[in-house]
């Protein structure tokens, strides 16, 4: 992929995902912050779907974002034709592992699996 | 290997240490500064108290210089700690009775006060730094390239560069990612994306759209502030990733 396309990627996982938290901290802010930490609320906020799916779509921006911006940071320690291959597809595979991670958790959440 | 040197000079009243950074790569482990006593005017520059320690010191410190008037770009360096022409830099403005000089950052070191420029010069050739069209004002009914001052105006300013490498030398990118295009080339680079002559705009996009092009600028800025030509390139980079983004056309 050219750079300019993931770094437009980069650029707006960030915006997307700014829109998105701002929804998720008002969201939270409908009670206060103690019991907004509850488990049974934090389950709650999983069984309804449409707050699950911006959970888990705040789960991908982030994942895209922060693991891009990662590979970068590390593309600019060091050079080298192999290391730099490490680099991205060993950022790629945990920005994989950490989103089916996190969809793991959500989805068992939401069918009453745990 | 510090050492005091003073030229005798009856008729100056004012004087600076000038501390010269010695360091050669094939004999020294490690860069040392020798220090000479130079009497100055208002209006002497960096380079010549330097020149005057060859003349009267130490003919062996190795310097590249060749205009003295910010034309040639040879003889950037780094003058108490910021880089910059030694031509084009008068001791008095500096405010100090210390001047320390050493070769610019993000180079390799030929000897004491002279870098390679290779790795810039090469940079600058990979960015096509010439009009990329397939025509040529040579064919039989062609006249020259016509452009209004609007035109011109898209990229004068960066077409002022002297290739001195005083930004590359104060890039931070570049201190660490030895791939990276650098700000002379990005300059460059969009000083003929601009020029409404040139037709090559989207092969020399696609040269600096690479993991070590355009998008490893973090705007710090430095380069810009330390261009003797105020050919900002910071701004050059900016307006070509604008390109990049499709803002601009």
């Amino acid at each position: 992929m050219r750079e300019s396309t993931i770094m437009k990627i980069h650029y707006g996982t960030a915006l997307a995902a700014v829109a998105l938290v701002a929804v998720h901290i008002l969201m939270r802010m409908t009670m206060n912050f103690a019991d907004s930490l509850e488990y049974e609320t934090v389950l709650a906020n999983y069984k309804f779907i449409p707050y699950a799916i911006m959970l888990e779509l705040i789960l991908v921006l982030l994942s895209i974002h922060g693991f891009n911006g990662l590979r970068v940071i590390l593309l600019e320690l060091k050079q080298g034709r192999m290391y730099e291959k490490a680099v991205s597809y060993g950022c790629l595979a945990a920005m994989f592992g950490l989103i089916a991670y996190g969809s793991r958790t959500i989805i068992m959440t939401n069918m009453g699996m745990v | 290997m510090a050492q005091v040197s003073s030229i005798a000079d009856d008729q100056s009243s004012k004087s600076i240490t000038l501390r010269i950074a010695r360091y050669n790569p094939e004999k020294d482990s490690e860069r040392q500064f020798m220090e000479f006593t130079v009497p100055y005017e208002k209006w002497t520059t960096v380079l010549e108290a330097i020149l005057d320690v060859k003349k009267h010191f130490d003919h062996s410190v190795a310097v590249r210089y060749s205009c003295r008037q910010a034309t040639c770009g040879s003889c950037g360096m780094i003058i108490n700690g910021k880089p910059r022409l030694a031509c084009f830099t008068k001791i008095s403005e500096l405010d100090s009775n210390i001047v320390t000089v050493e070769p610019m950052n993000n180079f390799p070191i030929i000897r004491d006060l002279a870098v390679k420029f290779e790795r810039l010069f090469d940079t600058h050739h990979k960015i096509k730094p010439y009009l990329d069209r397939d025509d040529t004002e040579l064919e039989s009914d062609a006249k020259e390239f016509l452009q209004s001052p609007e035109e011109l105006e898209q990229y004068i300013q960066f077409a002022n560069c002297i290739k001195c490498g005083l930004c590359n030398s104060a890039c931070p990118t570049m201190a660490t990612d030895s791939s990276f295009v650098g700000p002379q080339a990005l300059a460059q680079a969009y000083r003929y994306v601009a020029d409404s002559r040139d037709k090559g705009k989207d092969s020399r996009l696609k040269i600096i759209d690479d993991s070590h092009g355009i998008w490893r600028c973090h705007f710090a800025g430095s380069c810009s502030q330390v261009c003797p030509k105020g050919v900002d390139p910071a701004m050059g980079i900016q307006l070509l990733r604008g390109y990049m983004l499709g803002f601009r056309s």
